[in-house]
């Protein structure tokens, strides 16, 4: 037991350091820098989708592959949560 | 340099608090809720990540002139959401059966650890 | 798990048509006004779920079987991909917006800049939106109502 408490603690200690680090060496809230496909996104979404919500045409339209692919996760979860509860009839 | 932006400290502040219940707590629910917690703060990550100065919110009907903020992280953001919410289904129905078989909820104990 | 009192399964049998209402105005004006077919699906499945407190797990499953919301959730998902697929046959794209300035429904164009919304608009993105709010709202209430009809009394062994 205390060899595994040392090495959790170990473990947590490097995790620490580093995400602390990272906070402090990030760039400035407020300033994301060269953004050239969402600007193009944001000049052309009424022009070419026809919707005025910017983050509906996005998430069905420029990127409707990924809806796709969050519609099956959300699919295999409920079959998975039907599945674990069956009665097996006698 | 080093810069002092307080969203991204509270991200990190979120982030270590669930790695602080995951690793060190026994009870399962809360290894669970650690969980849930880590992965909240990945999600107010993504968000930040899109913020310009002075900004309103990529809506075209009726908005008041100005400069947008990034539409992609939000949507990014709206995949995970939904990601957790069904991973979090599956682990608590597993945690339902693993009561009615072991008779307990200590991570520890279902192991089979020496005390 | 029982029901509750009489005063509580009469005040969520009012309010429960005025939150289906509002989720499905958000679910179907998703390419006007901030929402969308998640965000309104998330809404009715959280009403249903009110029901099913209110009333007891042992009434609502002999009221709503898991057949019923399976075949609801199927029907969401097939929506959703034969609309894809129509893209890929009528404009040799996956997922294209075939609808806009098609002249069939959702087809026209809104206006450039910021003015006052119109529900016509938006091609395909409205289709999808009632297809995946479907989904959503089967999918949630199916996870609610299996996990508390296993774990009552009367259900689970």
């Amino acid at each position: 037991m205390e060899k595994r408490n040392f090495f959790a603690v170990l473990f947590f200690a490097v995790v620490a350091v580093f995400l602390v680090y990272m906070a402090l060496m990030m760039h400035s809230f407020g300033n994301p820098g060269d953004a050239e496909m969402d600007q193009y996104i944001i000049d052309n979404t009424q022009a070419e989708t026809g919707a005025n919500n910017g983050v509906t045409a996005v998430v069905f339209d420029y990127r409707g592959f990924d809806t796709l692919g969050e519609a099956t996760v959300l699919f295999t979860a409920v079959a998975g949560v039907v599945l674990a509860f069956r009665r097996l009839k006698k | 340099m080093i810069t002092f932006n307080i969203p991204f400290i509270a991200v990190v502040g979120l982030i270590l608090v669930g790695l602080i219940t995951v690793v060190f707590k026994r009870n399962l629910i809360k290894i669970v809720i650690g969980i849930t917690l880590i992965e909240s703060g990945v999600n107010l990550f993504l968000i930040t990540l899109g913020y310009r100065q002075g900004s309103i919110a990529p809506i075209y009907s009726s908005s008041p002139g100005g400069i947008m903020s990034l539409p992609v992280p939000q949507a990014l953001t709206l995949t995970s959401i939904v990601i957790g919410v069904a991973v979090l289904a599956l682990m608590v129905s597993f945690i339902i059966h693993i009561y009615k078989l072991y008779g307990t909820l200590d991570a520890s104990k279902i192991r089979g650890d020496e005390e | 798990m029982s029901g509750m009192s009489k005063i509580v399964k009469t005040i969520s049998s009012i309010a429960f048509p005025f939150v289906t209402i509002y989720g499905l105005y958000i679910i179907a004006h998703g390419h006007l006004t901030p929402g969308g077919g998640f965000q309104g699906g998330a809404i009715v499945a959280s009403g249903c779920a009110m029901i099913l407190v209110a009333y007891g797990s042992v009434w609502a499953m002999k009221k709503v079987k898991e057949k019923h919301l399976s075949v609801i959730e199927s029907t969401g998902a097939i929506v959703f991909i034969g609309t894809a697929l129509l893209g890929l046959t009528f404009g040799a794209v996956f997922f294209k917006n075939f609808l806009y300035d098609g002249g069939m429904i959702f087809g026209e164009i809104p206006v450039i800049g910021s003015t006052i919304a119109n529900i016509n608009t938006g091609g395909v993105i409205p289709i999808m939106n009632f297809a995946v709010g479907l989904k959503v709202i089967a999918g949630l209430f199916a996870i609610v109502l299996v996990m508390t009809y296993a774990t009552s009394k009367k259900g689970g062994e």
